[in-house]
């Protein structure tokens, strides 16, 4: 049968619009209506084809023309993606903004990559080389890394030229003897995985330089968290910190259907701030995928799978990279919106019965693996998760926390008072914990593992006394476990309440955190061995080195401050007979 | 000439099914013609060869299959002036005052295209509302949408009214101007508004669109879209200061899911449609600031809750979309306290760009978060005190729970037309921390406590 690429409209229904007399393949992208519109096939029945269109579709009527393209939604692979804003296509947003003015319009295509700009190009790889397919044959210099520069998973040969110099994304650069001429550039359909030789364990810690989260609940480089949270609980912030702080190599940070201002501030800082390793700008390591909450939802739904294939590609070149989703429950009430217009049988909530499915392939797609080319890299996955009524048995919540390995849980209740950030150290978990023991005692600290036990019994002892002092008021428990809750109160208050917003608390490195948390126990044995003297509990709260552990943490001499407190805690026990 | 059908096949509470037509535009406007020689404005939803679906804004009471229906060819437009100051305009855009017909300088499609992320400017310019538990706490800056989160029997109007009243930003005389959507309100709180404005002279300065307790219910689709084009125009083509206020989104939602009703669509949670998250966001996204331009527009929804339930889906879903929320306490309100603002479950979310050395002081930020950690210590000790008793309470204790209270009665507290500067809501912070011990001010860094405390500052 002949393939056909034309047909017309029959019905327009929002962001769904159902064609006729086109033949296209599913998923393949198609051009709709008279002003060209960027729509995706996702439903084929007899002969009709329903498109989700990624624009919006007001006055489009039945019978305008849709056009199929013949490919799969794609993004273009290549020096140039880091630094740079796109929508949930791929579209550059500063590019738009030239093209159309300040606000999104319709109809406009514009290539995810600039293809005038020349990048310096050195090969790795002489002639004669046998290459496989995802192969390195070269290097550029991007933003704060070297761009490594991938033959594409489907090319292989002997390489019969390859040059050095300056080149733009789509020259030629050399060639095989297959007859696959080199570029910088590739594509990939972003709905499939890039392929990769072997899943790795994921036994090396990213480091957030957020207290809370090092110490008490880790997530591993390869690894898959969840923050759910109701509204204002911190998950923006939460994602914008680990983008800002953690290890990774790359970030790349998906702005799925929230705020337009949330990105303008990303856009505003990132450029002033450093990236904690390197010292170089952090916009230099980042991409940013904004398809806001106004934009389209059909782009929104494909904005995911944008994000996770760049992610992907810097992957494949030996990077650690860490994607932010913020957030999941935008894209899948984007499914949702969908699916509730090709009126198919919804499940829990109106949410499509394939919604765990959708869930669980995005998460899969993360994880420290060896590359095609024999690199390491991995990727880390943060997803926002915006449970409707903060309700954590809402489908979205569950689904997920079916899947990821780690949990942290926002808490409403720890946000009105202000506890920031408002993780309920209770319900939280991390499964990678007992995997990343040994690193700690390598890398940090020989007690690391002890530590963080000693601190998370106290708080689950504070939360079983609280019981009782609920019952009977905490004057009523005998001094030992009264000051179980002052420690507990000084974990909570002094470690776990880290501000973003303050230049010195915003980030911690391991090492601090150890120090501190370290300070915090000393203190809390010194007590101990106080009250076995009897000396009162109100006696030992007021002492001055417990009022200077609390406050250091503000200073930018912090970790002089936290051995000087350290020694006078010494002197200050000293002093009440210990 | 645009053609005349006479073929509605179907008429089911707001919508119209419309067949054998000829190809209609998705999201057209339409006219429908009555027998008793009236008309009718609709609005295409789904268009198809066999049938087009029209949602009718002002009610389908009085249509009949016999009806005419025009397709108009274009989408709903907004005709826009600058002569709209001062102005009162139904929920549909028709004049209702008795002034002049309005002679538009622009047509403006109402379904406002989104503003490219990439040409925001990041708002960061402090308003000063003059009310402190606002200021002090969940500051609002220009370019927020920060909604009211109220009851019903609470106050929510006279916030409403004060921080239109009060708010300036400290220093600077621009032009600013007020658009005021009423959806579904009771005449008698419409009037209230009214009064208010033209006492103070706001009205001159107003563009005012009423949709009432009587008029149609799916003409509140209509009215904040014709409420935000006008301001989108006012404040980048005109470069206004536009303060928007939009009230009650609820009956909004109400209107959003009869349609979903009517339609026979599959509903999210509680019969509201799966597409209001995204339909608000299209509302509210259309605050802000853009990059070059030197308006902006600030927007104040106002929102009862349902049975007080902060979880409904409507301030549910608008808490994930708006930069915080103000929360009404019917607590507050029983005891006497103006305005009622419940601190704690209030948020700015753009308070810390706004705040700080060059917006309003280096201390804010400390000030602030201590404030909301002793207040959150002594209110969970009122807890405690009911059943233990005060006396069972430590000395230290007992500092929190009286601060407690001198906090919601004298800092959350405050006159009508008490108009405050932050100075002044800082001090009053720091006299009220000033009661309690100076080690448990842990939020604050030691050089602000030098500076500021009251009894701790060095000369
Ligand atoms: N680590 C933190 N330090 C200081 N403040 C914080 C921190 N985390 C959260 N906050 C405060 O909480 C507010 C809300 O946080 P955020 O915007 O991240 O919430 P959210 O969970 O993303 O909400 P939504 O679902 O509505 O987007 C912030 O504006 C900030 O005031
Ligand atoms: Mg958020």
């Amino acid at each position: 049968m002949a393939e056909k690429k034309k047909g017309q409209i029959t019905r327009v229904a929002g962001p769904v619009v159902t064609a006729q007399g086109v033949s296209p393949r599913m998923y393949d992208v198609v051009f709709v209506g008279d002003l060209k519109l960027m729509g995706e096939v996702i439903k084929l029945v007899g002969d009709k084809t329903v498109i989700q269109v990624y624009e919006d579709t007001s006055g489009i009527r039945p019978g305008e023309e849709v056009v199929d393209t013949g490919a799969p939604l794609q993004v273009e692979l290549g020096p140039g993606l880091l630094s740079s804003v796109y929508d949930g296509v791929q579209r550059p947003l500063p590019v738009l903004r030239d093209k159309q003015g300040d606000f999104v319009s319709r109809g406009v295509t514009a290539p995810g990559l600039d293809r005038q700009k020349k990048w310096k190009f050195t090969p790795t790889v002489k002639k004669g080389a046998d290459l496989q397919g995802g192969a390195i044959i070269g290097e550029v210099p991007e933003g704060n890394i070297v761009h490594k520069v991938l033959l594409p998973a489907d090319a292989k040969g002997k390489v019969t030229s390859i040059s050095e110099g300056e080149f733009a994304v789509e020259d030629s650069i050399g060639e095989l003897d297959s007859g696959h001429e080199m570029r910088l550039m590739q594509r990939w359909p972003v709905r499939h995985s890039r392929p990769y030789v072997d899943k790795l364990l994921p036994d090396i810690p990213l480091v957030t330089g957020q207290r809370v989260l090092d110490m008490l609940f880790p997530l591993a480089k390869g690894g898959t968290a969840a923050i759910p949270g109701g509204f204002g609980t911190g998950k923006t912030v939460t994602s914008q910190q680990l983008s800002k702080w953690s290890d990774a190599q790359i970030v790349v940070y998906v702005g799925c259907g929230e705020r337009g201002n949330e990105m303008t501030e990303v856009l505003t800082s990132f450029p002033e701030l450093e990236d904690p390793k390197t010292g170089k700008p952090l916009m230099g390591r980042t991409v940013l995928v904004a398809n806001t909450s106004n934009m389209p939802v059909a782009a929104r739904e494909a904005s995911v799978y944008t994000g996770i294939t760049v992610a992907e590609y810097y992957r494949d070149m030996g990077y650690d990279v860490s994607l932010m989703a913020d957030s999941t429950s935008r894209w899948a009430e984007a499914m949702r919106e969908i699916s509730s217009r090709l009126e198919e049988m919804p499940g829990e909530e109106g949410y499509p019965a394939y919604l765990a499915s959708r869930l669980s392939e995005f998460y899969e797609r993360c994880g420290r693996v060896k590359t095609l080319s024999g690199e390491t890299g991995s990727i880390s996955v943060i997803g926002a998760v915006s449970p409707s009524g903060g309700d954590f048995s809402e489908p979205v919540t569950q689904n997920t926390l079916r899947i990821v390995k780690v949990f942290w849980a926002l808490d409403s209740k720890l946000r009105e008072r202000r506890h920031f950030p408002a993780i309920n150290w209770l319900t939280s978990y991390s499964l990678y914990s007992p995997i990343l023991e040994d690193w700690y005692v390598k890398n940090v600290a020989e007690d690391w593992n002890k530590l963080r036990l000693w601190a998370m019994e106290t708080l689950q002892k504070e939360s079983e006394l609280q019981e009782i002092v609920q019952l009977v008021g905490s004057d009523a428990l005998p001094e030992e476990q009264r000051l179980t809750l002052e420690v507990a109160r000084m974990i909570r208050e002094f470690f776990l309440q880290q501000s973003a917003y303050h230049p010195v608390d915003t980030y911690s490195p391991l090492k601090r955190q150890y120090d501190y948390m370290s300070a915090i126990r000393k203190f809390s044995e010194l007590a101990k061995k106080a009250i076995a003297l009897e000396v009162p509990l109100d006696r030992i709260a007021s002492l001055k080195c417990r009022a200077d552990l609390g406050k250091l943490k503000f200073e930018e001499t912090i970790d002089q401050d936290i051995k000087t407190v350290s020694a006078s805690m010494d002197k200050q026990f000293a002093e009440l007979g210990v | 000439m645009v053609k005349e059908y006479h073929t509605i096949s179907q008429i089911a509470g707001p919508l119209v099914f419309v067949e054998k037509t000829e190809p209609v535009g998705y999201g057209e406007l339409v006219l429908i013609a009555l027998p008793d020689g009236s008309t009718k404005r609709g609005q295409v939803l789904d268009s198809s060869d066999e049938v087009v679906v029209v949602q009718v804004f002002e009610g389908t009471g009085g249509i009949d299959k016999a009806s005419g229906v025009k397709f108009l060819g274009e989408t709903v437009k907004m005709p826009v002036s600058k002569d709209m100051l001062g102005r009162i305009l139904s929920g549909s855009g028709d004049p209702l005052d008795k002034g002049p017909p309005i002679i538009p300088e622009k047509r403006l499609e109402i379904i406002g295209a989104a503003i490219n992320p990439w040409a925001r400017d990041n708002p960061r310019e402090f308003i000063q509302t003059g009310i402190s538990s606002i200021d002090g706490m969940n500051t609002l800056v220009r370019g927020q949408k920060l909604p009211i989160f109220s009851g019903s029997g609470l106050p929510h109007n006279d916030i409403a009214l004060q921080i239109a009243r009060q708010s300036k930003v400290v220093g600077k005389k621009e032009e600013f101007a007020v658009v005021f959507a009423a959806m579904g309100i009771t005449s008698e709180e419409a009037q209230y508004f009214m009064q208010d404005f033209e006492r103070t002279g706001a009205l001159k300065r107003a563009v005012v669109f009423l949709n009432l307790a009587d008029d149609p219910a799916i003409e509140r689709l209509l009215t904040p879209k014709l409420a935000l084009t006008t301001a989108e125009y006012l404040a980048f083509d005109l470069n206004m200061h536009v303060l928007v206020i939009l009230t009650d989104i609820t009956n909004y939602c109400e209107a959003l899911r009869q349609i979903g009703a009517a339609r026979e669509e599959v509903p999210a949670r509680r019969g509201y449609p799966g597409y209001m998250y995204t339909d608000l966001a299209s509302m509210y996204e259309r605050a802000g600031r853009i990059k070059g331009k030197t308006g902006s527009i600030t927007q104040f929804p106002i929102l009862s809750m349902p049975g007080d339930d902060i979880t409904h889906p409507i301030p549910d879903l608008t808490g994930y979309i708006t930069e915080g929320q103000i929360v009404a306490s019917r607590d507050l309100h029983r005891k006497g306290v103006f305005p009622p603002i419940a601190v704690e479950r209030s948020l700015s979310r753009l308070m810390g760009q706004g705040i700080g050395p060059g917006h309003t002081r280096e201390d804010h930020r400390a000030v602030s978060d201590q404030l909301y950690a002793a207040y959150a210590e002594g209110r969970d000790l009122r807890g405690l005190v009911a059943i233990v008793g005060k006396e069972a309470l430590s000395e230290r204790d007992r500092k929190f729970l009286d601060f407690a209270d001198s906090f919601e009665d004298r800092f959350v507290r405050q006159g009508k037309d008490e108009d405050r500067t932050i100075a002044q809501t800082l001090d009053l912070g720091w006299e009220l921390l000033s009661a309690l011990p100076v080690d448990s001010l842990t939020k604050i860094d030691r050089k602000f406590i030098e500076k500021y405390h009251p009894t701790m500052k060095k000369k």
